[in-house]
């Protein structure tokens, strides 16, 4: 299948690139590694008008350790966060999640901004981002250059904060508190997205694909700061999740998932802390 | 042993249709089908107009044109009887283009042809097709419920129904008797290349290229749907990308690229999307059996029943006859004193059902080997035990099923025995009763699966083949049997080297082209060596006795005299080196045509290849996902010509067979929207779900034909798929769990586990 | 838009829609025909090529994404079919392969994994081929392939 007509149009500079979105108005698409849009483009769920390549803007591919955090270029991609030393040491959840995603084709290509502003509730990296307590950096001609709490930015499905020409730059990523993480991604196959994924920094707990955002498990880390266990602090996984009937199975067998994914993340987390 | 076919398809690829730079098809315009995207429809207007101003567009054709086809044959009046040919003719038949009515997603309702392929895509989109939506029948329970007719003229959904088994006293002997539902579902073929199609009308004949198992029988439809005469079209089949059952013939989609490329006088060519294919391609499976099993405490089985309602999709194409090969084998390797049968077959809105791996004998096998653990189950005899007392002894063959088959050799208890010993059967008993013992999350299952089947059901069919021994020593071979992927070109250039010692690398192997091979059958029901392969082996005696005359004559010896050296490939007078006279010489004396002999095999008899197949799963019990860690089989095809073809097809089988049951299902909704119709979301089994196969080997001769060859190429999916249900429900069974229909995802298990444990 | 790709080696250049993939400009333009397409949705792998060395599925790139940069088929791999690249040789010798449909993209998923981690275990092999689908091998002689072709490549 092809995508149907659209002008191609690709940035040198992350300055051009946003004055070309700027000029194409609110049917361009800015495309990275393209492997989330590009499929839709070919189903035609998606039909942009005009499609921004940011691919080679090397300056935003890059992991680097800034003053207390680690800064992560929109546009590095699922396979250099995966073997980047600098993350397998210092942020070790973002580094396994990039390399649980999808295929090595798809690592190849995708990049950790396109995942995060693409907005799949479905995708691992929004919810790494949430439970590690990321800021994102978004440049826009309006906007300027603003901070965006990864907590505060996904809205729903395909659905983010990022005005229309506004260009995701950066991940940062606080030094973790705690050394304990874990990533549990449940699938039918190694290829498939997650039924239900979890991911754990310290004391943070968020979850993949149990609605339409990442979404924080604040019910278990309230019982973990009041002190409970991770059996009994796992019981309050699915609470506040909105997660749908779907071809994987019914809701509450997903909500049965957190709970025992939360649960093994827990303890996999404390054997690391 | 390395196949010859490999060095070109690793280093510049196959020629799949889509590949075809013939300079016939330098000028090919791209058709694209415009399919119905509801289930069940009336079509109350279609409007091209749009379409036909688009950029690039040629052509948009409708049923409206079909106006240059011969009548459909006449009512042949067999409706609901038993026994019934395939496909299903009077008012179930299957137009070109939908008339009037859709009755699944993806039945084509019209064709754009463009200049090229994106200006195809663009253009369907502006067909619009006017829908006035019908009640969707969808699965078995909707057609019986026969609330919305797909054939109103019918006046039923159920096309063919053989009454229901004599309700006879045979249970009534029996110390255990258990009944279970079964749904074997419906799977999609998906083989890695598409449907695809290439056509050219010119000076009176047309030329189709078609991705098919079988050139022959494709330009069999085609004359019979187009009104041609055979003599006028030319069928190639050039590399095919996998068939599985898929491609046996031409299907109406084919027929439609030849007859537009006639119709409007340009070379066309096709070649589907995986959406497309995933829909309009026929489907396998999709049986719903009720199963009743019963017999003595001490393990003997005294009866079995099977009835089977077949969902054969919208159109009846091989769906009215896979139940039939379904019952014909119900009784599997057991020796059952009373066996009874009975089928349906229903027209459902979606894809119509056909062949896939197997055909009609996995769901036999699902069937019997499911009845077979569950009446384990009731009378607490371990499974591998039921089977030993139950599967045909050695010394009874030819042994004539209870279900009307007559297996002819077969060596059923050793194969069983040679697994179990092979698997380490007992040290996994144990291990899964230390597991159950600690409580581990992890629990082991282990699933045994013995099976028998048929191959080369249609073995009167025949199969051709033509071989030439050149005057420079090579040799050319004109099989009637066709490779999609199976190694032909190897395994029949090592017939000939070992008949005649002509060297594998001068055999050429020429198949899939009806202007050269006008006769032929093909390839399906994993009948090539034994059909194929026999007639090019007699083939090869025939030219060896032609070869003996001439170099007799040449050496001026008597043939009597004369023999082949077959490891130098030269005539000589018997143990006289320095008479050598080579092959290429004893051609040429015979001049330009070579040696050459043509044959057609038309005495072989079906083969009844058997095994037993063990899967050891591990089965998350938090989560309900199942894991195959081991796949111990063994799989007697008979003499094997190559182990390494025959290894090849039994790793491809088990994964399909394994696919089936733990991931693959077409799923559709309460309207017949398929909600599997991508391959994100149909379950294609990978690498890293599957382990290394431990294959063992047996090989029980077949006495039916000369190479003692069975069939291999469905073996593997037989076998596998019962014993990995039964492997996982195995693992489960401690907690009271009897049954969990395929697949067996792990929402499906974790809800069977779920209700166990809420049931105690 | 010009569109120019090295590919194995050689400069190709059109003038191509910028929609055109870049398995269509392999296929189309190039004239390189190994490289098939099997799916829709970036399932399959059987369009997996190299570019700049590294695997992509060449159905979700454009052309225009491959502007300027190397890319390699399977048809790059050995000079013909006489002499065959150590993976090649592998999946020949290993019997790797059925109907052929799958087996450019396979052997350049597997080019690509070797590159990157040259002495992978059965399981890092099944890991790195997720992504390519094959229905007639049960993928169990593929992997043999590859474990053997990158013990043939480890200096012994």
């Amino acid at each position: 299948m092809i995508p149907a007509p659209f002008t191609y149009q690709r940035a040198s500079s992350v300055d051009e690139a946003l004055e070309l979105a700027a000029r194409a108005g609110e049917d361009a698409k800015f495309l990275a590694g393209g492997h989330s849009l590009m499929p839709l483009m070919k189903l035609r769920l998606a039909v942009p008008e005009t499609l921004i390549d940011i691919g080679r803007l090397g300056e935003l591919s890059y992991v680097r350790a800034d003053d207390g955090h680690i800064a992560v270029g929109a546009l590095t991609t699922h396979d250099d966060i995966a073997r980047s030393d600098l993350l397998a040491s210092e942020l070790p959840l973002l580094a396994h999640a990039a390399s649980q995603i999808g295929d090595p084709q798809v690592r190849h290509c995708g990049t950790i901004g396109g995942s995060l502003a693409h907005s799949d509730p479905a995708a691992d990296l929004p919810a790494v981002a949430v439970a590690l307590g990321a800021t994102f950096v978004a440049r826009g001609r309006r906007s300027g250059t603003r901070e965006i709490a990864a907590g505060d930015f996904f809205l729903s499905l395909f659905e983010t904060v990022l005005e229309p020409g506004e260009l995701l730059t950066e991940i940062r990523i606080p030094k973790p508190q705690s050394a304990g993480w874990s990533f549990q991604k449940f699938a039918k196959r190694g290829i498939d997205w997650a039924i239900v994924g979890v991911a754990v920094q310290g004391p943070n707990v968020a979850l993949v694909n149990m609605g339409s955002t990442p979404i924080r498990a604040r019910g278990v880390e309230q019982a973990l700061a009041a002190g409970s266990g991770p059996r009994e602090a796992a019981a309050h996984a699915a609470e506040g999740t909105s997660a749908s009937d779907d071809l994987n199975g019914p809701r509450a067998y997903r909500e049965h998932l957190a709970r025992v994914l939360v649960g093994r993340a827990l303890a996999e987390a404390a054997s690391r802390g | 042993m390395v196949r010859t076919e490999d060095p070109r398809l690793l280093t510049v690829g196959g020629t799949y249709v889509d590949d075809l730079r013939e300079p016939e098809l330098a000028q090919a315009a791209r058709v694209t089908f415009v399919r119905s995207p509801i289930a069940h429809a009336l079509i109350t207007g279609i409007d091209v107009s749009a379409a036909r101003e688009a950029p690039g567009v040629v052509a948009v054709l409708t049923a409206a044109d079909l106006d240059d086809l011969p009548p459909p044959p006449p009512d042949s009046g067999l409706t609901g009887t038993e026994g019934l040919p395939f496909p299903l003719g009077g008012h179930w038949s299957e137009p070109l283009f939908a008339v009037d009515r859709v009755r699944f997603v993806g039945e084509p309702v019209a064709m754009v042809i463009t200049d090229d392929r994106y200006q195809g895509e663009d253009a369907a989109e502006l067909v619009s097709v006017d829908y006035e939506q019908l009640p969707a029948v969808v699965g078995v329970a909707g057609a019986l419920a026969g609330e919305s007719l797909l054939f109103p003229p019918a006046g039923s959904n159920v096309a063919v129904s053989t009454g229901t088994p004599a309700d006879s006293a045979a249970f009534d002997g029996c110390d255990a008797v258990v009944e279970q539902v079964i749904v074997n579902q419906r799977l999609a073929p998906v083989p890695l290349e598409g449907r695809a199609a290439a056509a050219r009308w010119a000076d009176g004949k047309l030329t189709l290229w078609v991705s098919t198992q079988n050139a022959q029988i494709a330009r069999f439809i085609l004359a019979g749907a187009l009104g041609l005469d055979p003599a006028n079209i030319r069928v190639v089949a050039p590399d095919v990308g996998g068939g599985f059952g898929a491609k046996i013939g031409v299907d109406r989609d084919g027929l439609l690229v030849a007859w537009a490329a006639k119709h409007i006088g340009r070379a066309l060519r096709w070649a589907e999307t995986r959406s497309e294919n995933m829909l309009a391609m026929t489907h396998g499976r999709a049986q719903r059996q009720v199963v009743k099993i019963g017999g003595t405490r001490d393990g003997r089985i005294l009866a079995y029943r099977l009835e089977i309602v077949q969902d054969t999709g919208a159109y009846s194409r091989m769906g009215g006859f896979l139940p039939f090969l379904t019952s014909l084998m119900a009784a599997g390797p057991y020796d059952i004193a009373h066996v009874e049968t009975a089928y349906q077959v229903v027209m459902t809105n979606a894809t119509p059902i056909s062949a896939y791996r197997g055909a009609g004998r996995p769901e036999a096998t699902a069937a019997i080997e499911r009845a077979v653990d569950l009446f384990a189950a009731e009378i607490g005899m371990d499974a591998t035990e039921v089977r030993r007392i139950n599967l045909v002894p050695a010394d009874k063959f030819p042994y004539t099923s209870g279900s009307g088959a007559t297996y002819d050799t077969g060596e059923y208890v050793a194969g069983l025995d040679k697994v179990l010993t092979g698997a380490g059967y007992a040290e996994l008993r144990a291990e899964q009763a230390r597991r159950r013992e600690t409580g581990d999350v992890l629990q082991l299952g282990i699933g045994v699966a013995s099976y028998v089947e048929i191959t080369a059901a249609d073995a009167d069919g025949g199969e051709t083949a033509r071989l030439v021994v050149h005057d420079d020593g090579t040799a050319t071979v004109y099989t009637g049997s066709s490779a999609h992927g199976q190694g032909h070109h190897t395994a029949w250039a090592m017939l000939v080297q070992a008949e005649l010692g002509i060297d594998m690398s001068k055999v050429t192997v020429i198949h899939g082209d009806t202007d050269l091979i006008p006769m032929g059958v093909g390839t399906y029901a994993s009948r090539s060596l034994q059909l194929g392969g026999v007639a090019l082996q007699k083939a090869a005696i025939e030219v060896k006795e032609l070869g003996r005359k001439v170099a007799a004559e040449m050496l001026e010896a008597s043939e009597a005299d004369l023999e082949l050296d077959v490891d130098r490939g030269v005539w000589q007078v018997r143990g006289d080196p320095a008479t050598s006279t080579t092959w290429a010489q004893v051609a040429a004396h015979v001049g330009e045509a070579g040696l050459a002999a043509d044959v057609n095999y038309t005495d072989g008899k079906p083969t009844f290849p058997f095994g037993t197949h063990l899967a050891v799963t591990e089965v998350d019990t938090e989560t309900g996902k199942a894991r195959l860690i081991r796949h111990v089989t063994v799989d007697d095809a008979g003499t094997v010509l190559s182990p390494v073809l025959a290894e090849g097809q039994r790793h491809g089988g088990i994964a399909q067979g394994v696919a089936q049951a733990l991931l693959e299902e077409m799923v559709y909704d309460a309207e017949g929207n398929p909600v599997t119709g991508t391959l994100v979301d149909y379950a294609i089994i990978t690498a890293t779900e599957l382990p290394s196969f431990e294959l063992l080997a047996s090989e029980t001769p077949a006495t039916v034909n000369p190479l003692g060859a069975k069939g291999i190429g469905e073996a593997g999916t037989i076998g596998a798929t019962p014993a990995t249900q039964n492997s996982v429900i195995d693992a489960v069974s401690h907690l009271g769990i009897r049954h969990i229909d395929m697949p067996l995802t792990p929402a499906r298990v974790w809800a069977a586990i779920s209700e166990a444990r809420e049931s105690r | 838009m010009k569109v120019t790709v090295t590919v194995n080696g050689g400069e190709v250049a059109a003038e191509v829609a910028d929609r055109t993939l870049l398995v269509h400009f392999l296929r189309d333009v190039a004239g390189l025909t190994a490289t098939n397409v099997g799916c829709d949705t970036s399932s399959c792998g059987a369009c997996t090529v190299l570019l700049d060395g590294r695997s992509v599925k060449s159905c979700t790139v454009l052309a225009a994404q491959a502007d300027g940069r190397q890319v390699t088929t399977v048809e790059g791999l050995s000079s013909g079919s006489e002499e065959l690249h150590p993976v090649q040789q592998a999946f020949r010798a290993e019997h790797g392969l059925q109907c052929g449909f799958c087996t450019p993209g396979m052997v350049m998923a597997s080019v690509s994994l070797l590159a990157e981690n040259p002495s992978p275990t059965e399981d890092e092999v099944r890991s790195a081929l997720e992504g390519n689908l094959c229905r007639c091998t049960g993928y169990h002689n593929i992997v043999r392939a590859v474990l053997a072709a990158a013990s043939e490549r480890r200096p012994s």
